[in-house]
């Protein structure tokens, strides 16, 4: 069905389940206890880790498959931002023109970049990505300040034409972006006995474009092109001799990874309309390497997890300030209890990155499949445990495996 | 009128002079074993037939048409397909997905955007690549990683992808470099085997005389980037010329 | 003519600065053959060590002094740097001046001890892994060091001036016959040129006279064989890591008096540097150098103002512009031997 085969079908419906079952799934800890800090299901971040997965998503289709290295992704989620932004300005605060849009507009630009990018490999690709990525961040802060607001940020404001919707809303504020109606921040709040869930317009959007998403992905992943892309890495040498040409394959991959780029702009700014270039500067890109790296390149889901894992910790272990630190360890004596919050301290709360920065290169060092080779490895080891069978040991001819695509 | 026609190539890097005026003709259905020692220019001449180098001069035909200024893969839908010295495969691919991208690429041409088909669901695809597995006696590795293949299985791989194409000209590089004994008459018997099985012009590089006089059908004797003697292999055995380039003054 | 003169005198501080990064990637690339994105944190960790001494040197102790009185009234507490009061205030507070250039000995060693501990303890296990996964690990490494000196220092600017002496400017228009104040260019960094190249220069000399230096020279051309010598090159090699390190960090400790030092200055520099490296060509100590001052200058021409007014932007862009068009019609860069990375 759908095209797919029954363990890639059942693969999507988990995810899909998963994705939304979100605002469930990632609340469960009661309101009122000590741990909701905890929990993630609320609409402002679960928008986020879906927005991001998508953006994941198309980046593993370059990356993971080709083994291109882009260092400048992040161009696209911001020029997909502004336009998305634009067309709120310009003609409606529907989002479906406005994502559109963006997911032109990225596609135009990396169409561009990509032509220019691609004639060189390795290194130097990344170096070149970096480079235009870096131009872009700079001429949106400086002469395209009329397009892009410059460092305010581009942003609705009363005098908006808005050809097809009010300038205005009668109570004088700005409009709200909506689906045909449906307000993206509109929120249904459900509680369940301490629990307190909230469904938010926006995100089941959001959600189900990121379904969407995985699911062509998941095609691209199966088909004769997503092969040919695995070829490209592999032994470009022989794709050539083979009769094949690399370049259109990995232009159309670039292409594909630029829309799915767009596409996170420009839901990005559905639910929050505004942009700004600090989204195209080059850590951006490298924030979106550093997720398809920790989920695990090449995978389907990696990039998926890598972005929640990342986003949930941006938006989460930051909160843990010393405060929550002293409360956790209020058990211990209090020689002790200082003492570990001290040890703690530099790794929560605004040190998050530090300790994203550790676990970054502990992945790349020891677990280059990421985390889902560090499930794989932990499911096989639990499996050995049962069956106590000789998978095959083969460590000469494989000093690092390949994760398998898609599980 | 040979299936491949060079005339008058001619390559030099920097001072030296890699090909002098080149004139080699290889008849269709033929199986052509280019010799000589090394440094003779044979890879050199090689790649200029497959698109890697251009020559500076002369001319390079394959079935009419000229191959010069070419990329590779226009040269392998032209018919060509090469098989290297050390074996070029897709290493981090299995070796059903080694056999089907050749396949693609002969139903396909250069480059198509099926992003959207499953590699499951083609299905003429799939037995082709199955049928030619069965045929390099290799189904039962089918989904192995082709990395961990041994050095004998990984050279029969790139053969049996080149072989998919059925290209009209299918070039060796030495493909018995570094086997042994036993490998090399296997690979002797495969190549002779393909040879019956189907119409196919083979063009061969090769150090080995063994290989060379058990398949070859004309020789070709390549000394410092000329063609010294072109011959059956009857007649290049005794030639005192071709002795005198292998063998120096001792001869 | 004197605007020309003007603009070249002012790349040269910041092509000084792209100049030592680059030299130092490019060793690190060429001996290693390792792609260091951590190497902007070095230039960043030296700038902290500039930062460090004049904080240490500055230390003081407290003492209340009755003749004078604060605002409430009540006697002023006075602080008192324990240097002065070891070496007189007049000693103590040359010492505290010249903390910046004071810090070139503390650094030094400093920085060559981070490159070991870089280079055995974690770059040493990506030689044979993918130039993918060494950046991305040196990407990662470059993010720990920097969120650490930002736990340390915090996340903004920490000025460090120069010494009293070279505050101030030169005026070099009247030397060269031009009206005063056309020409005018800080002391400091004239300095800083006259440091880079002296730097620059021993570096060069140092891997052209002596046998360290041919060997590690030999290394970059043809390491396999060099090894096959039965020479050490792996030694060596973790040697110029550490020489790499500290030309990154001096050009650190000497560039603060010029941008105040903060935990990001690293990163910034770092594309700007990688940009460098390409178009001087991956692997070319003299091609790094060359390429440093000459985007330097460029840079510096960009942001003139009729520049500007025929190309609008051009100032933001203009580095990045040349790397692509370098790196589209030379692949190899200015200076760029064949064969280095291009597969």
């Amino acid at each position: 069905m759908l095209g797919l085969s029954k363990k890639d079908l059942t693969f999507l419906l988990i995810v899909a389940v998963l994705t939304l079952c979100a605002p469930f799934l990632l609340n469960p800890f009661p309101t009122d206890s000590a741990m909701a800090q905890f929990n993630a299901g609320y609409p402002d971040l679960m928008q986020r880790f879906v927005i991001f997965g998508i953006f994941a998503i198309g980046f593993n289709i370059l990356f993971g498959l080709t083994g291109y290295l882009s260092f400048g992704h992040a161009a696209f989620l911001g020029v997909g931002s502004y336009s998305a932004v634009w067309m709120f300005k310009l003609l409606s605060m529907n989002v479906l023109p406005a994502i559109l849009l963006s997911m032109i507009i990225a596609g135009l630009f990396s169409v561009l970049i990509g032509f220019v990018s691609l004639r060189r490999s390795g290194i130097y690709f990344s170096i070149l990505t970096l480079a235009f990525a870096q131009m872009s961040f700079n001429l949106a802060y400086s002469v395209l300040t009329p397009i892009t607001n410059g460092e305010t940020g581009l942003q609705l404001t009363l005098d908006d034409p808005r050809v097809l919707g009010q300038s205005a809303t009668p109570q004088g504020g700005i409009p709200v972006t909506s689906l045909f109606g449906i307000e993206m921040r509109a929120t249904h709040e459900l509680a369940v006995g301490g629990w307190t869930f909230q469904f938010n317009a926006g995100y089941y959007l959001c959600a189900i474009v990121m379904i969407l998403a995985f699911y062509v992905a998941l095609r691209i992943f199966r088909s004769p092109f997503g092969l040919m892309l695995r070829a490209v890495k592999s032994n470009q040498n022989r794709l050539n001799y083979t009769g094949l040409n690399p370049k259109p394959y990995t232009l159309a991959a670039f292409v594909i990874s630029g829309v799915y780029a767009g596409l996170a702009g420009g839901l990005l700014a559905s639910m929050d309309p505004l942009a700004g270039a600090e989204r195209m500067q080059w850590t951006a890109s490298g924030e979106v390497v550093l997720m398809t790296i920790l989920g695990g390149a090449g995978t389907m889901i990696g990039p998926v997890l890598g972005a929640g894992f990342i986003k949930y910790f941006e938006n989460i272990f930051s909160k843990i300030n010393d405060t929550v630190l002293h409360q956790w360890f209020a058990f211990m004596p209090d020689g002790m209890e200082d003492f570990f919050v001290f040890l703690l301290h530099p790794f929560v709360g605004k040190g998050w990155h530090l300790t994203l920065g550790i676990l970054f290169m502990l992945v790349v060092t020891f677990l280059p499949g990421g985390l889902v080779e560090g499930g794989q490895r932990i499911a096989r080891l639990l499996r050995r445990e049962r069956t106590d069978s000789n998978d095959r040991p083969d460590p000469e001819h494989h000093p690092r495996e390949t994760p398998h695509v898609a599980e | 009128m040979g299936i491949l026609e060079v005339k008058g190539v001619n390559k030099r890097f920097g001072g030296l002079q890699a090909l002098g005026d080149v004139n080699l003709s290889v008849a269709e259905n033929t199986v052509h074993a280019i010799i000589g020692p090394n440094g003779a220019g044979k890879s050199t001449l090689l790649n200029c037939l497959v698109g890697k180098l251009i020559p500076d001069t002369g001319s390079v035909m394959f079935d009419g048409q000229s191959v010069l200024g070419r990329t590779p893969y226009e040269i392998n839908q032209m018919g060509i397909s090469r098989v290297f010295q050390t074996p070029e495969i897709f290493g981090d691919l299995t070796v059903f997905e080694n056999m089907v991208i050749p396949a693609f690429a002969k139903r396909d041409g250069a480059f198509r955007m099926h992003a959207f088909e499953s590699v499951a669901n083609e299905k003429d695809i799939c037995i082709m690549a199955e049928q030619m597995l069965v045929d390099v006696n290799m189904q039962d590795k089918m989904h192995m990683h082709s990395a961990s293949l041994s050095r004998g299985d990984k050279r029969r791989l790139e053969m049996a992808m080149c072989l998919l194409q059925e290209p009209r000209l299918l070039l060796l590089d030495e493909p018995t470099a570094g086997m042994a004994r036993a490998d090399t008459n296997n690979t002797i018997d495969l190549l002779k085997e393909i040879k019956q099985k189907r119409d196919i012009t083979i063009a061969i590089i090769e150090h080995d005389m063994h290989v060379v006089f058990s398949l070859a059908d004309r020789i070709t004797v390549l000394a410092q980037g000329t063609p010294l003697v072109e011959d059956v292999p009857e007649n290049i055995r005794g030639n005192p010329k071709v002795r005198e380039a292998y063998l120096g003054e001792a001869a | 003519m004197d605007a020309i003169l003007l603009q070249i005198l002012n790349g040269l501080d910041k092509g000084s600065a792209y100049a030592l990064i680059a030299l130092g990637l490019t060793l690190i690339f060429g001996t290693l053959g390792v792609v260091n994105f951590a190497h902007g944190a070095l230039f960043m960790m030296g700038a902290f060590c500039a930062v460090t001494v004049s904080r240490l040197l500055s230390l003081s102790f407290e003492t209340v002094d009755p003749t004078k009185l604060d605002f409430l009234g009540n006697p002023a507490k006075v602080k008192t740097p324990y240097v002065e009061a070891w070496f007189g205030p007049e000693a103590g507070g040359a010492i505290i001046d010249w903390a910046v250039p004071l810090s070139i000995l503390f650094a030094i060693p400093i920085m060559i001890a981070i490159g070991f501990a870089m280079e055995r303890g974690l770059i040493k296990h990506f030689y044979k892994r993918p130039h993918a996964d060494q950046i991305l690990v040196t990407f990662g490494l470059a993010i720990v060091l920097q969120e650490i000196i930002k736990l340390f220092y915090g996340a903004n600017p920490i000025p460090t001036p120069a010494p009293d002496a070279f505050k101030g400017s030169f005026d070099f228009g009247v030397l060269l016959g031009f009206d005063p104040n056309v020409i005018i260019y800080p002391y400091w960094r004239m300095v800083y040129f006259l440091f880079a190249t002296v730097i620059i220069g021993g570096v060069f000399s140092f891997l052209q006279f002596t046998t360290f230096g041919m060997v590690v020279r030999a290394g970059m051309a043809d390491r396999e064989t060099v090894g096959l010598l039965g020479i050490d090159i792996d030694k060596r090699f973790t040697a110029m890591f550490g020489l790499a390190a500290a030309v990154a960090g001096l050009a650190g400790v000497m560039y603060t008096p010029i941008n105040s030092p903060n935990y990001h200055m690293g990163m910034d520099f770092l594309v700007l540097s990688f940009v460098v490296v390409v178009v001087g060509g991956m692997g070319s100590l003299p091609g790094a150098v060359a390429a440093g001052f000459l985007l330097g200058i460029l840079e510096s021409f960009a942001s003139m103002n009729w520049v500007k007014d025929i190309i609008p932007g051009i100032d933001q862009i203009i580095i990045y512009v040349v790397a692509i068009i370098i790196l589209l019609t030379r692949p190899r860069g200015l200076m760029g031997r064949k064969g280095v990375m291009e597969d």
